[in-house]
């Protein structure tokens, strides 16, 4: 079995899907020739010929609407937007269709389609390539968010993605595209969607994030329990629907959580996973909850953008403050 | 310099205002059965129009957008779909609806708020209410139908206002590069909302606009139901054929305004609405056909009776329709209804048996 990075792990399942399902079509700017601008689509187009491997006109909404109207008609587009700061011209089609064509028809048409699209910031691109705005997503009714945050998990939740029979936003965290390899058998096996996965048992605090901040808070764990505190790391993975269940259960255990998003502070996801925590489970807390996450500013260009991203230090602090709080 | 390519937009219009026939005409023009069955189904349309600003105006439908004077446009380029080709719908084309198989008690169903007036019996797309983004759905839909190799040809319909949309172009364009069997048809009513074609775009026409994409556009005098049906049907063939993308500018003129929420006199010309009746399209092909002794004073009587009782049986059909269940707002949201949501919807259960229990 082959240690793969996390962008080889999307090739593997789109590779998995389109040899499985003939409906599958991977369609974006550069995706056929050029293998994707991350190789995500590397060797699709050799493998399954220029109709199921697309290179569109340079379009977003184009996009996103050609692939509303193909799933429509039964066909299975997984969609990819070149970065997450391109995709707001989408919106309209992403919003006002996709998310909705199951609900306006009762059921008649469908829209069964992945929109992927890498983001995050850390790989010290020009401006508009480093945005983390799946809140506005979160918010869409009809639509599934996913983000995975290891080769394994890319994996199994985007061939769960492409299987399931409702649009999923699945955005990958464009800076561990090749942070670490992981092995992962090509075996076909889809992971839950709508579920968290917890990565680290732990009974002092509840650590939540997701996508590319699983890298920080993982090594915030560590460190914690070098000092003898012992932190639980939830990967949410599945950002829209919530499942908040999971995290309740761990938050009840431990009486004290920390959300961390490398998204903007207000209205970010960790503002509802707050929310729901003093909703249901106040009276299980020993301390305020904290948010640890970006600043409500615009993502700075390449030179500061490492200290726009939350650091291991500034989770390990607002784990220190829950700890010490009487 | 060098000319390096020059272009051309045909108009066609084979019955004129004095409903004469021109030089050349297709043979429906000659196909008495045919034209009855065209003419048939503008009436009804025309009934059913006037009967939908009724039942708003008297609070039993929604905000609804009159054909009133556009009868030829929907009723010719319905006439001229094949029920495997895909229709890709804008909100105000009832006669191709019907023609699609969709009941006129589901169309009132719609403008009365009621989701189940999309549930075709069919694969056409349903209304689409943001202006020209359907265009993309039905290029999507023809690439499907491409993909498949099938005989098949999708019809986007649009109004000419829609043609200020970067969607439309997006959608004509990749059309045009993937040769999709598309037709794309605008229905220029010359009026979207309050603001006038020549304010909506400085191009001479809006078939030219295909030019750019790589296909051809041509001009349709939308008044006369036998250029539509024919120069549609012909576009659907191509399409379906030769996998040709094809634009048809249907010029006609909306003898209403925008919608029953709208009042036109607030912006439109007293004397335009007058002087284009003079061409409308359903007394253009009752002189024809009464001309050729097709058609009678004493038929005219029965289709109307015909067409009113067809109506009203479908408002008796529409009023007599049960709400949908609350609780059916979650019903259709995905598949299967994430966990996370059934608290949200049982609350609606509860509020439905106050209401309904």
């Amino acid at each position: 079995m082959a240690e793969i990075t996390l962008v080889e792990a999307v090739n593997q399942a789109l590779a998995y899907e389109m040899q499985a399902n003939h409906d599958v079509i991977v369609m974006g700017e550069d995706v056929a020739k050029n293998g994707g601008v991350f190789r995500a689509t590397i060797g699709l187009l050799d493998k399954f010929g220029p109709e199921r491997v697309l290179d569109t006109p340079l379009a977003e909404s184009m996009i996103a609407g050609l692939a509303v109207g193909m799933a429509a008609q039964g066909l299975k587009p997984v969609a990819e937007f070149q970065f997450m700061g391109f995709i707001y011209p989408a919106l309209d089609e992403i919003i006002n269709h996709a998310s909705r064509m199951r609900n306006r028809t009762r059921g008649r048409l469908t829209c069964p389609v992945v929109f992927r699209t890498p983001f995050g910031a850390g790989i010290h691109a020009p401006e508009h390539h480093s945005e983390s705005t799946e809140a506005y997503f979160a918010h869409t009714p009809g639509l599934r968010v996913v983000v995975p945050s290891s080769p394994a998990r890319a994996y199994g939740l985007l061939l769960a993605a492409i299987r399931d029979p409702d649009p999923v936003i699945f955005l990958e965290p464009s800076r561990l595209y090749r942070y670490a390899k992981q092995e992962v058998k090509d075996d076909g096996k889809a992971l839950p969607l709508d579920v968290c996965f917890t990565l680290r048992s732990g009974d002092d605090v509840t650590l939540v994030t997701w996508g590319a901040m699983v890298k920080e808070t993982l090594a915030a764990a560590e460190s914690l329990s070098q000092a003898g505190i012992s932190a639980e790391v939830i990967d949410v993975a599945t950002i829209k629907p919530l499942d908040m269940n999971t995290i309740l259960a761990s938050v009840e255990k431990t009486g004290r959580c920390v959300v961390i998003h490398e998204a903007p502070l207000t209205c970010g996801v960790g503002a509802e996973i707050l929310a729901q925590i003093v909703e249901k489970a106040l009276f299980s807390l020993k301390a305020p909850p904290e948010r640890v996450t970006g600043f409500d500013t615009i993502v700075p260009y390449a030179r500061l953008e490492k200290y726009y991203i939350p650091s291991e230090k500034r989770i390990i602090d607002a784990v220190n403050r829950l700890m010490e709080f009487a | 310099m060098k000319i390096v390519d020059r272009f051309e937009v045909p108009w066609y219009q084979y019955l004129n205002e004095a409903s004469k026939l021109a030089d050349e005409v297709p043979p429906l023009a000659e196909d008495s059965k045919s034209l009855l069955e065209l003419y048939r189904m503008m009436v009804l349309v025309r009934t059913m129009d006037t009967k939908a600003i009724a039942l708003q105006r008297t609070g039993k439908l929604g905000t609804y957008p009159s054909t009133r004077g556009q009868e030829a446009v929907f009723v010719g380029v319905g006439n001229a779909m094949q029920k495997t080709d895909i229709f890709v719908p804008y909100y105000r084309d009832m006669g191709t609806l019907i023609q699609r198989g969709v009941k006129l008690s589901q169309i009132l169903q719609y403008w009365g708020g009621d989701e189940r007036g999309n549930c075709y019996n069919n694969n056409d797309f349903p209304y689409s209410v943001p202006i020209g983004s359907q265009t993309l759905h039905a290029a999507g839909a023809a690439y499907a139908i491409k993909f498949r190799k099938e005989k098949r040809a999708v019809l986007s319909m649009i109004g000419e206002g829609a043609t200020s949309q970067g969607d439309v172009y997006e959608a004509m364009n990749v059309a045009g590069v993937w040769k999709l069997p598309l037709v794309f048809v605008v229905c220029n009513n010359q009026w979207a909302i309050s603001v006038s074609r020549e304010s909506q775009t400085a191009a001479h026409t809006i078939a030219q606009k295909a030019i750019a994409a790589g296909f051809q556009g041509e001009q349709v005098d939308g008044n006369d139901i036998i250029a539509v049906q024919h120069r549609t049907a012909l576009a659907l063939k191509n399409a379906r054929e030769k996998g040709e993308p094809h634009l048809l500018e249907i010029i006609c003129y909306r003898q209403h305004d925008h919608t029953t929420a709208d009042d036109a006199s607030r912006y439109e010309p007293k004397s335009n609405r007058e002087a284009e009746w003079k061409k409308e399209p359903v007394a253009r092909l009752r002189r024809y056909l009464e001309d050729n002794k097709f058609w009678s004073e004493e038929k005219e009587q029965a289709l109307q009776v015909e067409c009113a009782s067809e109506v009203d049986e479908a408002v008796k059909e529409y009023l007599s329709v049960t709400p949908q269940p609350l609780e059916s707002m979650f019903d259709y949201l995905y598949a299967r209804l994430p966990e996370i949501y059934e608290p949200q919807r049982d609350l609606l259960k509860e509020v439905e048996n106050t209401v309904h229990g």
